[in-house]
């Protein structure tokens, strides 16, 4: 109410529309979200590196857990990865070029754009769901010792690692699987491995060539594999089969590892899958004209800013999870 | 300022005709970085591997400086902050920076701290 009394250009101040560091109220409002969210994401990849620092001797290395590529057999470290960090880099561009052709008022051409960005995001996202459901059906298979460590197999021959259905024994035995139903307090037990812990260590002392590799890393970098004594003597400890991987253990190693790696790779799967839908919802809005109308196309330039906020995430998570 | 571009990158040693060629370069150069990561990750030569640089391989000193290198083009010509004012661009730079040296310098200190309790106590963790 005062500011109608008052001189014409303290009204201009107050009446909004002021560009202060010459970008917009959304533009500016757009990088205080993205200033937020990267540190959040800085909170998240900097207690994966406090984990990993506390089990520094102990972490899985990531050429070993992330082998595979879809369509192919055999052992791709980090391939597909990189094929997705293109994809996405790729989409970025696409959206800067929209912003561009945007700027110069090129209806179609934005359109165009923002398609191919659409659809190199839905191409990632559903990259990530693969990588997930490769993750947790898991490759191996491997027994996890009372005090919660993992052992794994290897083929003392080729060197190469022995899944568990390579050397474990068929045993006729009566395995039940714990229902809800069945129980007091209505919990159901965890679903039965392929192989019960009988049936492995029944395999592991007929097959002489069959060694355990602990977490342990040692001097070269690799994972310590003990002499067939010290397997015969490890395997005593076992007390669970660990296939894939869930929140509470995985046959890869540390604990924490599928932890974060389910935290993080979702939590930016999440950002990606909402960036598809808000670009979906652009698009649109680009098709009816409503930025033609309105005389500019801003709203393309600040959901670009969220897109490539999520490439330059990734670019981290991709950095610190797989190469490091 | 919408309509401004800054049409050269690395220090004006790159200088192109129009905004569209700026993109595609900078989609080449994040590219020739990407393969030169995985073709290091994959490769893992023993030189880079065996040298430590303060408490970390040579190696990883390496992905974590390609890493902001990358980050750097991303931020200055996807989300063109070259094109914006000095003010904005430094007040969305230098703020996560600075929190987030300070909380990886804490975290990583306690982690290395917590990582020799466990080594040196009494207690057994492997069994």
């Amino acid at each position: 109410m005062d500011t109608t009394v008052t001189s014409g250009e303290e009204e201009k101040v107050w009446d909004g529309g002021n560009r202060p560091l010459g970008a917009s109220y959304g533009k500016l409002m757009m990088w205080f979200f993205l200033v937020s969210d990267a540190l959040t994401f800085s909170g998240f990849l900097a207690s994966y590196g406090f984990s990993r620092f506390k089990f520094i001797e102990t972490w899985p290395i990531a050429d070993e857990v992330f082998t595979h590529v879809p369509f192919f057999h055999g052992n791709f470290p980090m391939y597909y990865v990189a094929f997705m960090t293109f994809i996405l880099i790729m989409s970025s561009v696409t959206m800067v070029l929209a912003v561009d052709a945007g700027h110069r008022m090129q209806k179609t051409k934005v359109v165009w754009y923002m398609f191919l960005t659409i659809i190199g995001g839905a191409i990632f996202v559903g990259s990530q769901a693969w990588e997930w459901a490769t993750f947790i059906k898991g490759d191996y298979g491997a027994l996890e010792t009372k005090g919660g460590r993992i052992l794994q197999f290897v083929n003392a021959d080729t060197g190469e690692r022995a899944a568990l259905a390579d050397f474990a024994k068929t045993i006729p035995e009566d395995r039940v699987n714990h229902e809800r139903k069945n129980g007091v307090w209505y919990y159901e037990g965890e679903s039965l491995p392929s192989f019960s812990m009988n049936e492995v260590v029944a395999g592991f002392s007929a097959n002489p060539n069959i060694l355990i590799r602990t977490e342990t890393i040692n001097e070269e970098g690799e994972k310590t594999l003990l002499t067939r004594e010290a397997s015969l003597k490890k395997i005593k400890d076992a007390t669970l089969v660990v296939e894939g991987a869930n929140l509470v253990r995985n046959e890869y190693g540390s604990r924490l590892f599928a932890d974060f790696f389910f935290f993080i790779t979702g939590f930016h799967g999440f950002h990606v899958f909402s960036g598809v839908l808000i670009n979906i919802v652009i698009f649109f809005n680009v098709i009816l004209g409503t930025y033609e109308r309105r005389g500019h196309y801003e709203m393309v330039e600040k959901v670009g800013l969220y897109w490539h906020f999520v490439d330059l995430v990734w670019v981290f998570v991709f950095t610190f999870f797989y190469l490091v | 300022m919408a309509h401004e571009h800054k049409l050269e990158i690395f220090r004006g040693l790159w200088k192109f005709k129009s905004n569209t060629q700026k993109i595609w370069g900078v989609l080449a150069f994040l590219t020739a970085v990407t393969a030169v990561e995985v073709a290091l990750g994959i490769l893992k030569p023993a030189i880079l591997v065996n040298t430590d640089i303060l408490g970390m391989k040579l190696l990883n000193w390496i992905f974590i400086i390609l890493t902001l290198v990358k980050a750097y083009y991303i931020a200055w010509d996807f989300m063109h902050l070259r094109d914006e004012k000095s003010a904005l661009r430094r007040a969305i730079v230098w703020t996560p920076i600075f929190l987030v040296l300070y909380l990886i310098f804490i975290l990583l200190f306690e982690a290395d701290y917590i990582y020799n309790i466990y080594k040196d106590g009494y207690v057994a963790w492997e069994f």
